[in-house]
C-alpha cells in the first residue's frame, strides 16, 4: 500500500506536512500533518468544504504558499527530491515543467495588461531554448490542443476580449506548455458556468490521456470527481481524514465527514451546498475544537472523540480512516 | 481596418477632444484675468502720474475702452497669428519672452522631473519587494520627510550646506559671472548651476512617485495574476517587472501626469530662490509687476502645456492597459 517505500510509479510523495498562518488572531493550522501521494498517469482528487486547507496544500507543494505561512514539518518528495530542501532557483525549474498548476478563477489568474499568447509563450521562453516564433507556433499547438476554437485570434487577444471558459483553456494551455507530470488544478471549474464546467472536466481527462501527466484535482464538490479520479482523499479542517480508491469510497464511506458529502451530493437537489446539508459549520480556524476536529458536527461523536484525536487507521488496500468509530 | 488599432484610434479621438478644450481655456483665462481687479491704465497712469485725460488716452490706446467681447475677438485673432500682444514691462513681444525664458525651464523641470519620475518608480518597486523591512520602513520615513519639505525651505537648506557652508557649487543663475569658455567647460558649467535646483525639486517630486508606486506595488503583488506568474517558473525579478511592474505603472502614470501639472507651481518656487532665469521667475516677476499681456501669455502657454501632458498621459495609460483603447 502507501507505505511502499519502492513505488517506481510514485512521483508526488507528502508526508506529515505542516503549514501553519500567522494571523493577527492567531495561529491557523491550514495544513496539519497532511500526507497523500500520486503515481505517474494518475488522477487524484483531494476533496473538502472550503476553508479545509486544500488550496494551502497544493500552495505549499509548489512553494508558494503565502509570507504569513511557516512550514513547521514534512517532506515533499517530487521524483524522490524533496522540494522543501531546494534553493528558488531550482524550485522556479521545477515549476511549469515537472509541476504546472490551474487556479480557480480564470478572471483574475490572467495578468489584464498582456495579450493571452505571450502570457503562454512566457512558460516556453523561460524553460525552453526556442525562438520567439518557435515558442508561439507551440503556443499555438496548444491552444489547440485545449480546445480553443480560433487560436490566432485568442492569441493577440487580452483577458478582458475573452470568456470565461476561454480564459480557463488558456490558463490550461499555459500549464501544459511544458508537458509537467503533474498537474495541479485547484477548483478549476468552480468559478465556470456549469456547461463549461463539464467540458473543463471533460479537457482535464481528455489531456490526461494524450500527455501521460497525473492530475491532482482539488474541489469541494465531491460530485465532481467521481467519473474523473482514481483516487480520493477527503480533507478536513486541515487533516486527511479518509482515503480510498473512487469506487470503494462511493460505494462504502467510512468517516462519517466522507457520508454526509456523499449524501449531499446524493441529494435530490444538487446544487445544495455541502455546508448546508452537514449539521454545523466548518470549525474556527484558530481556534480548532479538541479531539477529532469533527465531533461537533458528528452524528456518532463517542466520548473518546471529544478528548482524543483518531489515529489514522490502515484499512488495508490502500484505505485509511481517522475516525474512533474503526479503532 | 481601423478597428486593428483601438489605441490610434483611441489617440486620434483624445486630441480632437482636446481641441474644443484649447479654446475654452483661452476664453476662461482672458476673462478670469479682466475680472480681476486692477486695472493696468490705472496702474500705469499712477507710474506716469498722468492726467486723467492721459489716462482715458491710455486706455484708448490699448483699446480697454472697446466692450469685453470686442476685446476678446481682437485676442483671438492676433493668437492665430501667433502675437501674444506687447509687455511694456519688458518693452518686447510677449512670445518672445516667452520663448527666452521657456529653454531655461525645461532644462531644469525636464531634468528633475524625468530622473525623479525614474528613481521613484525603481526605489518603490525595490521597496516593495522588501516590503516592511527595517530598509523600507527607513525609505518610508525619508519619503514622507521628502514629501512634507517645503520646496523653498528644502532649498535653502542647500544652498546654505552645499554652497555657502562646502561652496561646493554655485547657489544662484545659470551660469557663472565671470566667463568660460563654450564648449565643455560651457556645459560643465551649466551643469553645476542646474544641480542644486534640479535635486530641491526632484525631491518632492521623486517621494511623492516613490509612495505612489511602492503602495501600488504592494497591492499589485497580492493579485492572483501574480500567483500565476510565479507558477510559470519566472525568476522573483521577472514577477516584479514584467508582470506586477506594469500592472501598478497605471495610477502611478495618472500621479505622474497630474503632477506635471504643478511644475510650473514648483518651478515658480524653485526658479526664486535659486535666482533660475526661467518661466517660474517670469511668473513670479509678471505678477508683481502686473504685466497683463504677460500673464496672459504665460498663462496661455501653461495652460497648452499642462493639456499637451494630460494628453501624453491618457495616451501612455491607454498602452499600458489595453482595456482603455479597446472600450
Ligand atoms: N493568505 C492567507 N492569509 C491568512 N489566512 C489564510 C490565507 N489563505 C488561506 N487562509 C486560511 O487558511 C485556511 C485554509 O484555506 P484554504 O487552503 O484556502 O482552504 P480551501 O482551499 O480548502 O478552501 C482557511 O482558514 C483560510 O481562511
Ligand atoms: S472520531 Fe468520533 S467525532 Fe470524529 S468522526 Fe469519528 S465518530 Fe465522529
Ligand atoms: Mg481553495
Amino acid at each position: 500500500m502507501n507505505a511502499n517505500a519502492e513505488n517506481r510509479n510514485g512521483l508526488l510523495r507528502v508526508s506529515d506536512l505542516r503549514t501553519y498562518l500567522d494571523v493577527p488572531s492567531g495561529v491557523i493550522k491550514a495544513v496539519d500533518g497532511v500526507s497523500l501521494e500520486v503515481n505517474r498517469k494518475e488522477a487524484v482528487a483531494l476533496v473538502g468544504e472550503s476553508g479545509s486547507g486544500k488550496s494551502m496544500t497544493a500552495l505549499t507543494i509548489i512553494r508558494l504558499q503565502p509570507v504569513v505561512a511557516r512550514i513547521l514539518s514534512g517532506e515533499i518528495l517530487l521524483n524522490d527530491v524533496d522540494l522543501l530542501t531546494l534553493d528558488t532557483a531550482s524550485m522556479c525549474d521545477l515549476r511549469g515543467t515537472e509541476i504546472a498548476m490551474v487556479f480557480q478563477d480564470p478572471m483574475t489568474y490572467l495578468n489584464p495588461v498582456m495579450r493571452a499568447g505571450a502570457q503562454v509563450a512566457e512558460v516556453v521562453l523561460e524553460h525552453q531554448e526556442v525562438s520567439k516564433g518557435e515558442a508561439r507556433s507551440q503556443v499555438l499547438d496548444a491552444f489547440e490542443r485545449v480546445g480553443i476554437p480560433s487560436p490566432q485570434r485568442v492569441y493577440d487577444s487580452y483577458p478582458h476580449q475573452l470568456s470565461g471558459g476561454m480564459r480557463q483553456r488558456v490558463l490550461i494551455a499555459m500549464a501544459i506548455s511544458c508537458r509537467p507530470s503533474l498537474l495541479i488544478a485547484d477548483e478549476p471549474t468552480t468559478a465556470l458556468d456549469v456547461t463549461i464546467q463539464a467540458q473543463i472536466m471533460d479537457l482535464l481527462a481528455h489531456l490526461r490521456e494524450e500527455l501521460q501527466n497525473a492530475l491532482f484535482l482539488i474541489t469541494h464538490d465531491i460530485g465532481l470527481v467521481a467519473e474523473h479520479c482514481d483516487r480520493i482523499y477527503i480533507m478536513y479542517a486541515g487533516q486527511i481524514v479518509e482515503h480510498a480508491d473512487t469506487f470503494t469510497l462511493f460505494a462504502e464511506p467510512k468517516h462519517p465527514y466522507t457520508e454526509g458529502l456523499l449524501r449531499s451530493t446524493l441529494s435530490p437537489d444538487k446544487r445544495v451546498e455541502v455546508f448546508e446539508t452537514i449539521e454545523g459549520q466548518v470549525p474556527n480556524p484558530t481556534d480548532m475544537p479538541s479531539g477529532c476536529r469533527f465531533h461537533p458536527r458528528c452524528p456518532h461523536v463517542k466520548d473518546v472523540c471529544r478528548e482524543e484525536s483518531p489515529p489514522s487507521l490502515d484499512l488495508g488496500e490502500g484505505r485509511m480512516v481517522a475516525c474512533w468509530l474503526y479503532e | 481596418m481601423a478597428g486593428d488599432y483601438p489605441l490610434l484610434r483611441y489617440s486620434v479621438r483624445r486630441i480632437l477632444q482636446a481641441v474644443p478644450l484649447v479654446f475654452w481655456v483661452i476664453i476662461i483665462n482672458f476673462t478670469i484675468i479682466h475680472l480681476a481687479p486692477g486695472d493696468p491704465a490705472i496702474y500705469l497712469a499712477s507710474v506716469t502720474e498722468a492726467t486723467p485725460e492721459a489716462y482715458a488716452e491710455l486706455r484708448k490706446e490699448f483699446g480697454l475702452d472697446k466692450p469685453l467681447y470686442v476685446q476678446m475677438g481682437i485676442y483671438l485673432w492676433k493668437l492665430l497669428h501667433l502675437d501674444l500682444g506687447y509687455s511694456t514691462w519688458h518693452n518686447s513681444p510677449v512670445l518672445g519672452v516667452i520663448i527666452d525664458r521657456l529653454p531655461a525651464t525645461m532644462l531644469l523641470m525636464a531634468t528633475a522631473f524625468s530622473i525623479a519620475s525614474l528613481m521613484g518608480v525603481v526605489l518603490g518597486v525595490i521597496a516593495s519587494r522588501y516590503s516592511y523591512s527595517v530598509g523600507d520602513h527607513l525609505a518610508t520615513l525619508a519619503s514622507l520627510a521628502g514629501y512634507s519639505m517645503p520646496i523653498f525651505w528644502l532649498g535653502q537648506l542647500l544652498i546654505l550646506f552645499f554652497a555657502l557652508y562646502l561652496d561646493w557649487l554655485p547657489s544662484q543663475g545659470m551660469y557663472s559671472m565671470r566667463g568660460v569658455e563654450p564648449g565643455w567647460p560651457a556645459v560643465l558649467d551649466v551643469l553645476k548651476h542646474l544641480l542644486l535646483p534640479a535635486i530641491t525639486y526632484a525631491t518632492y517630486h521623486m517621494t511623492l512617485v516613490f509612495r505612489i508606486t511602492r503602495g501600488k506595488m504592494q497591492e499589485t503583488l497580492a493579485q492572483d495574476f501574480i500567483l500565476t506568474a510565479k507558477s510559470k517558473g519566472l525568476n522573483e525579478r521577472r514577477v516584479l517587472y514584467r508582470h506586477a511592474l506594469r500592472n501598478a505603472l497605471l495610477p502611478v502614470v495618472t500621479v505622474i501626469g497630474i503632477n506635471f501639472a504643478y511644475v510650473m507651481a514648483g518651478s515658480v518656487f524653485t526658479e526664486t530662490v535659486f535666482g533660475w532665469p526661467g518661466m517660474g521667475r517670469l511668473i513670479f516677476e509678471s505678477i508683481t509687476a502686473r504685466d497683463y499681456p504677460m500673464i496672459l501669455g504665460i498663462f496661455l502657454v501653461v495652460s497648452m502645456m499642462i493639456m499637451l501632458a494630460n494628453l501624453i498621459t491618457d495616451i501612455l495609460y491607454a498602452l499600458i492597459d489595453p482595456r482603455v483603447a479597446y472600450n
